[in-house]
């Protein structure tokens, strides 16, 4: 039990995210009204794909200079759950965007340059699928994975921030970004964070659980 | 292998056509789904937010569930 508590902590967070996500005051704005909850739930699906993308490219660097499999395992396990989570994000970021923005897809920056980014995923986890070969498919999919990440970062943080962008405060510094958000909404979005990272991490060690033991006679 | 990378890419396809044929109309339309998700100040976008996350993890727990079968079988035929 006592290896497990973070996971009891994610499902404590959560279950108290969905309860005070619906019921703490929020300040109503524009034609947001209340849907500017899906902050709590929209925002931390980003916090976890990012999370998984860093692990990745931190295995996938491990695994080009120790040639170790369970590192692209592990780098493999966590680009498909970052992607999971970054779907996850674009699909709640659409339905919302239908009533706000007036438009499912819109041409705002953000959306169309996080649709390019979870489509160079997508191209990372196709890519090995089509290679046989352990060590190949390791090794090409590790160098990918550098480029994708590589293209993550400008794609979803620098140019949002270089051209106007109807996500709010994507067009402010991030050094005032502590004005950006409303205090009370900060009591549940941090918690929110630290919620739903532990369960996408929960979600990745399964993974990585399962494709060790589908590997175990090359890992003996 | 080949027939899961065509099916990845189909429903890849599939998703994006959806998407690109949703963004098509401009949303200032009645009807009853639209008003549904703008009564009560649009809470029910963030319920549907949330229905979207748990259909995703579900989705995605099925596909574990399926897939720790295959493993299981296997370990039986060949322990």
């Amino acid at each position: 039990m006592a290896r497990h508590w973070w996971k009891a902590l994610a499902i404590l967070l959560l279950i108290y995210v969905i309860i005070a996500g619906f019921t703490v005051k929020i300040p109503i704005i524009g034609t947001n009204g209340q849907s500017s909850r899906g902050l709590f739930f929209h925002v931390p699906m980003w916090i976890c794909m990012y999370t998984m993308f860093t692990i990745s490219i931190v295995n996938s660097l491990l695994y080009l200079s120790k040639y170790d499999l369970k590192k692209d395992v592990i780098a493999s396990s966590a680009a498909g759950v970052g992607t999971f989570f970054g779907v996850l994000g674009f699909a709640t970021g659409t339905l919302w965007a239908t009533y706000t923005w007036g438009g499912t897809l819109t041409d705002d920056p953000k959306q169309m340059c996080t649709a390019i980014a979870i489509l160079i995923y997508m191209a990372y986890l196709v890519l090995r699928m089509s290679i046989h070969d352990l060590d190949k498919r390791a090794r090409i999919s590790a160098v990918f994975n550098v480029f994708a990440f590589a293209l993550l970062i400008p794609l979803t943080y620098i140019i949002p921030r270089m051209v106007d962008s109807l996500h709010p405060g994507s067009a402010s510094t991030p050094g005032f970004a502590s004005k950006d958000t409303d205090g009370t909404m900060k009591t549940v979005l941090y918690p929110a964070f630290i919620g739903w990272t532990l369960l996408s991490v929960w979600i990745f060690t399964l993974v990585v659980r399962y494709k060790k033991l589908q590997l175990k006679n090359i890992f003996k | 292998m080949i027939n899961k990378a065509f099916s990845f890419c189909l429903s890849l396809a599939l998703l994006l056509i959806s998407v690109l044929a949703n963004a098509q109309q401009q949303n200032t339309e009645k009807g009853p789904v639209n008003e549904f998700f703008r009564s009560n100040d649009k809470i029910y976008v963030i319920v549907g937010v949330l229905v979207i996350i748990f259909i995703g993890i579900v989705l995605f727990m099925i596909r574990l569930d399926r897939k720790i079968g295959k493993l299981e079988e296997r370990e039986k035929n060949n322990p």
